[in-house]
C-alpha cells in the first residue's frame, strides 16, 4: 500500500475538519490502489489548501476559488481518465467560484470536487460565505446567518452531466464514501460538512456538527449517482489543414499601373451589400496586378445601421491602411451619410458618388448624383455603385471587375445587361429636382 | 514586388496569420472567451489547431490555460482589455508557477468597454505594471503583415525559453484588415521541440542548473512527483512565508525576465547616415511611420527610425541607438505616450516628444511633421 501523505504532521489547528478529509483521502485511494503518481491535487486558497505540502501525489496550487477551473485545464489536457484529478475547495472557494463548479459539471470533466464546508472564512479570520447556514454564528456574524446558505449539492445534482454527487459529515472514517467518487468517471463532487474550530466553535459554543447540519436542512445523503459513466474526452484533432488556401491565388490578368494610391470609402446600409461590394473591388484590383487593402466598419449589431469600407490600391506596397482623406467617396444611404459626413466636408478634392436620393454636405469634392437605389434597389444599390464608379472613371479596367464579379456564385442569379441597361441611361440633375419637388 | 511573386497573392487578414503561425509552432490549443476585435483568432483557431475550447468567461478561460500548461502543452488565448482584465490575477499565477502560454491581447478603444470597434494602442502602461511588484511580464509586439507571421511563433519559443506566460500585443487594424499578401516566400515555421527534465535524481520543480530557468516536467507524469504553486513557494514547489530559499525565488523571475538574450530581442532599425532624428514606433503605427519616413527622405531629409517589437521588458539597447540622436520621436495611438513614458518617466526629455491620439490611426502626416519640426 502506497503512501499519499507525508509523515509530517498535518498543518491545520488541532480538531480542525480539514485533518480528516485529507486523512480520509489518503485511506480512499489507498483503496482504490491508486499510485500517487497518477494522480493530481489541485487545491484552492483557504486554510484547506495549504494541504498540498503534505500530500505525495503530484499538486497544483493555485488561486482563491479557481481551483475547480484550474482542474479543467488539467483534466482536459490529460485526457485520461485513469488519471485521477481531485480538487481540495473551501465554501468560500465555492462562493467566489462557483461559476467553475458549474461549469466543469455541466461539461462533465473528469474529477472529484471535495468541498471542505464549515461555514466560513477560515484563513481570513472566519467571516460568512454563501454556505453560511441561518442561525450559525461567526466573529463576523455575531446575531447569526440571516439566510439559508447554498445547498450545493442540490444546486450540482440539477446540472445536467454530473455523474456523482454526495453530501457526508466529516467525522470518523469515511474513505469509502470518497472512494467512490473518486471511482465515477466524469465530474464528481462530495460536500464534507466540518467544523472550524479556532471560529466556528468559538462563536457558536456547545454546537455539534449533525445538529447545525440538520437544522440548516442540509440532507446528508447520496444525490446523485449514475454509476459507470462515461469519461469527458477532449477532441484532438489530427487532420488539420493550414488556413492558407494556395490553390486561390489570385492572377493577374489585367496588368494596370496607377500613377498615385486610390483611397476609397463606401458608405451605406447594413444588409445592402457594402461590405460585399468593396470585397469586389478589392478582388478586382488585385486581379489588376495592384496590392489593395479593405476594411470595414459597422457598429456591433451588424444587422442594422451604417455599414462602411475603406479599399485601398496601389501599385506600391501599401503601408498606412487609414484613408481619413478619401479619393472616392459612395454614399448609397442615409445611414451611410450620416457615417460619412465629416469625411465629405473634409474631402479637398476627388469624387463624391450619392444616391439622388440624399443630398451632398458642403465639400470640395466632385459632387455625383445617381438613383443607385431607384435602378437597382436597396439590395444592389452597392454594387450598382461600384460598376457606376469604374464605368465613369475607368481607375481600375472594367473587365477586371466583371471577371471577378463572375466568379461569384451571386453573378448567376444578377442580370448584368440590364444593370448596365439602367447604369447607361442618362440621368440628370433637372431629373433629381424633379424627384426632390415630388419627394 | 515582381510579377511572379504577384501571382501567388492571396486576400488575408493578419488574424489568419498569427493562428497559422501559432499552429504550426505546435500551439496545442485554443481556449477564449469572444470580445471584439479578438474574433478572428478565435474562429480561425477552432479550425486550425489540434484542439478548441470555448470557455464560459476570461478567468475560467486562464485557469483553464494554466492547467493546460502544468501538462506540458501550449496554450494560446486572444481578448482584448475588458476580457484581459479579468484574467489578470491568473496571469499572475501562470507567472509565478513559470508556465508557457501566450495571450493575444488585441488592444481597442477603452477605457471599460469603449468602443469596441475602434483600435487603440493603450494598453502597454497596464501590462508594464502587471505583474503585482513590478516584476516585468514579456511582451512583444507585430507591426506587419509580415511579423503576424513570424511574432506570434517567436513569442512562443521565448514564453517555453523562459518558462513564462508572454503577451503577443497587437491592434484592431492590424489583425482584421483584409489585404492583398504572399504567403509563398514567408520564412518556415517549424515546430517548437519541448524538451523535458529526464533525470533519475528527485525532480525540484523550481530548482536552477545553469540557467536562470527550471527544468519543466509535465504533472501527471510518473516519474517524478511535480508540484505547481502560485504562492510564495521553496525549490521544491512548497508553500513558504518569507524564507530566504523562497525569496531568492521570487526574485529570480525579475532577473530571469531581464537577461535580454538576443534570441529574444526583436526590433527593426533603419539608420540613415547623417540623420539627426530618430522616429520610434511600434504596432499599427509602425506603418505610418514607414510611409511618413520614406515622404521625407524623399523630400532630401535624414531621418533614422526604430521599430521594436520586443517591449517589454524594455531592452537597453533601445536606449543606446535612442542616445544617438538629438531628436527623438515616438509615435503611438494614445493619448499620452505610454511607451515614451515608459521609457522616459512621466516627467519626459527635452529630446523626446510624442505624436499621439485616440480614435483614429495616427496619419503619416503627422508623423512627417514632427520629424521635421525645428
Ligand atoms: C481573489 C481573492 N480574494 C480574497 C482572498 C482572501 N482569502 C483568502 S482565503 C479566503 C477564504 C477562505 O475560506 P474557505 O475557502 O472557506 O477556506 P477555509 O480557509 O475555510 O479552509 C479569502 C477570502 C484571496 N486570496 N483572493
Ligand atoms: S482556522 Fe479553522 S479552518 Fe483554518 S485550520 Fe484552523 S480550524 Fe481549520
Amino acid at each position: 500500500m502506497k503512501n499519499f501523505l507525508t509523515d509530517a504532521p498535518l498543518p491545520f489547528c488541532k480538531g480542525c475538519g480539514h485533518n480528516h478529509i485529507a486523512a480520509n483521502t489518503e485511506k480512499a485511494l489507498q483503496l482504490l490502489d491508486y499510485d500517487p503518481m497518477n494522480v493530481v491535487l489541485v487545491t484552492d486558497i483557504g486554510c484547506h489548501g495549504i494541504i498540498d505540502k503534505s500530500f505525495l501525489t503530484h499538486t497544483v496550487h493555485g488561486l482563491h476559488g479557481r481551483s475547480v477551473a484550474l482542474a479543467t485545464g488539467v483534466s482536459a489536457a490529460l485526457n485520461n481518465p485513469d488519471k485521477k484529478v481531485i480538487v481540495f475547495i473551501g465554501d468560500g472557494g465555492a462562493t467566489i467560484g462557483m461559476q467553475h463548479l458549474i461549469d466543469a459539471a455541466h461539461n462533465g470533466f473528469n474529477m472529484t470536487v471535495v468541498i471542505h464546508n464549515n461555514f466560513l472564512y477560515g484563513m481570513t479570520g472566519g467571516q460568512p460565505s454563501e454556505f453560511t447556514p441561518f442561525g450559525f454564528k461567526t466573529p463576523y456574524l455575531p446575531d447569526g446567518g440571516k439566510k439559508t446558505g447554498y445547498d450545493i449539492c442540490k444546486l450540482i445534482s440539477a446540472v445536467d452531466g454530473v455523474s456523482y454527487v454526495s453530501r457526508l459529515e466529516g467525522i470518523s472514517d469515511f474513505s469509502k464514501e470518497l472512494a467512490e467518487a473518486f471511482s465515477r468517471k466524469g465530474f464528481s463532487l462530495v460536500e464534507v460538512m466540518e467544523i472550524c474550530p479556532s471560529y466556528g466553535v468559538k462563536a457558536n459554543p456547545g454546537m455539534k456538527l449533525s445538529k447545525v447540519v440538520e437544522s440548516a436542512g442540509l440532507k446528508i445523503e447520496k444525490f446523485v449517482d449514475r454509476g459507470e459513466t462515461e469519461a469527458y474526452q477532449t477532441t484532438v484533432k489530427t487532420d488539420l489543414k493550414s488556413l492558407f488556401h494556395e490553390e486561390d491565388a489570385i492572377k493577374t490578368l489585367f496588368p494596370t499601373q496607377l500613377e498615385k494610391p486610390i483611397r476609397m470609402m463606401l458608405c451605406g446600409s447594413a444588409g445592402e451589400g457594402v461590405q460585399a461590394a468593396a470585397e469586389f473591388l478589392l478582388k478586382a484590383g488585385i486581379t489588376s496586378g495592384l496590392n489593395g487593402t479593405k476594411k470595414g466598419s459597422y457598429p456591433v449589431t451588424v444587422g442594422v445601421g451604417f455599414s462602411a469600407a475603406e479599399v485601398i490600391l496601389s501599385s506600391e506596397e501599401i503601408l498606412y491602411t487609414g484613408s481619413p482623406n478619401p479619393d472616392v467617396m459612395c454614399v448609397t444611404s442615409a445611414d451611410g451619410l450620416e457615417y460619412a459626413r465629416k469625411t465629405i466636408a473634409n474631402m479637398k478634392g476627388g469624387k463624391l458618388f450619392i444616391d439622388s436620393s440624399l443630398t451632398a454636405p458642403e465639400t470640395k469634392a466632385e459632387v455625383i448624383y445617381f438613383p443607385f437605389r431607384e435602378r437597382g434597389g436597396a439590395k444592389n444599390s452597392s454594387l450598382y455603385m461600384i460598376f457606376y464608379f469604374l464605368k465613369t472613371t475607368g481607375m481600375i479596367p472594367m473587365d477586371a471587375l466583371l471577371h471577378v464579379f463572375g466568379e461569384n456564385k451571386i453573378a448567376k442569379k444578377f442580370d448584368l445587361p440590364k444593370m448596365f441597361e439602367l447604369l447607361n441611361e442618362p440621368y440628370t440633375a433637372a431629373m433629381r429636382d424633379e424627384t426632390k419637388t415630388i419627394a | 514586388m515582381m510579377v511572379a511573386d504577384k501571382d501567388s497573392r492571396l486576400i488575408m487578414d493578419g488574424s489568419e496569420l498569427i493562428i497559422e503561425s501559432v499552429a504550426r509552432a505546435g500551439a496545442d490549443v485554443f481556449i477564449g472567451y469572444p470580445i471584439t476585435p479578438a474574433n478572428l483568432l478565435y474562429s480561425y483557431s477552432q479550425e486550425r489547431l489540434p484542439s478548441f475550447f470555448a470557455a464560459p468567461d476570461e478567468i475560467s478561460t486562464l485557469q483553464w490555460m494554466c492547467g493546460y500548461a502544468t501538462t506540458g502543452k501550449f496554450p494560446v488565448t486572444a481578448s482584448s482589455f475588458p476580457g484581459f482584465a479579468l484574467m489578470l490575477e491568473s496571469i499572475n499565477m501562470a507567472y509565478m508557477m513559470e508556465l508557457p502560454m501566450l495571450i493575444i491581447l488585441v488592444q481597442r478603444l477603452g477605457p471599460a468597454t469603449g468602443t469596441a470597434t475602434c483600435g487603440a494602442q493603450g494598453d502597454l502602461a497596464l501590462l508594464q505594471g502587471a505583474i503585482s511588484g513590478g516584476f516585468p511580464l514579456p511582451v512583444v509586439s507585430i507591426s506587419s503583415m509580415k511579423d503576424c507571421w513570424e511574432m506570434p511563433a517567436k513569442a512562443m519559443k521565448m514564453a517555453i525559453d523562459l518558462r513564462t506566460p508572454v503577451v503577443l500585443l497587437t491592434s484592431k487594424e492590424e489583425i482584421m484588415t483584409l489585404s492583398s499578401f504572399s504567403v509563398k516566400n514567408l520564412p518556415e515555421i517549424k515546430k517548437i521541440e519541448r524538451t523535458f527534465y529526464n533525470s533519475t535524481e528527485t525532480y525540484m520543480p523550481y530548482k536552477t542548473g545553469t540557467t536562470l530557468v527550471p527544468e519543466f516536467l509535465p504533472v501527471a507524469n510518473t516519474e517524478h512527483q511535480v508540484r505547481f504553486t502560485a504562492s510564495t513557494h521553496d525549490q521544491k514547489g512548497i508553500i513558504q512565508n518569507t524564507s530566504k530559499e523562497a525569496i531568492d525565488n521570487t526574485k529570480r523571475l525579475e532577473y530571469k525576465h531581464r537577461q535580454n538574450k538576443s534570441e529574444h530581442l526583436f526590433y527593426d532599425y533603419d539608420e540613415q547616415s547623417g540623420a539627426d532624428t530618430l522616429v520610434v514606433s511600434y504596432g499599427i503605427t509602425s506603418a505610418a511611420c514607414r510611409e511618413a519616413v520614406n515622404a521625407v527622405r524623399a523630400d532630401g531629409h535624414k531621418v533614422s527610425m526604430l521599430i521594436v517589437k520586443t517591449m517589454l521588458p524594455v531592452p537597453p539597447v533601445y536606449f543606446e541607438i535612442m542616445d544617438k540622436y538629438k531628436k527623438v520621436v515616438i509615435a503611438e495611438e494614445n493619448l499620452t505616450g505610454q511607451f515614451k513614458n515608459i521609457l522616459f518617466g512621466e516627467r519626459g526629455n527635452k529630446n523626446v516628444s510624442g505624436v499621439n491620439g485616440i480614435a483614429e490611426m495616427i496619419t503619416p502626416a503627422r508623423i512627417a511633421e514632427a520629424i521635421l519640426s525645428k
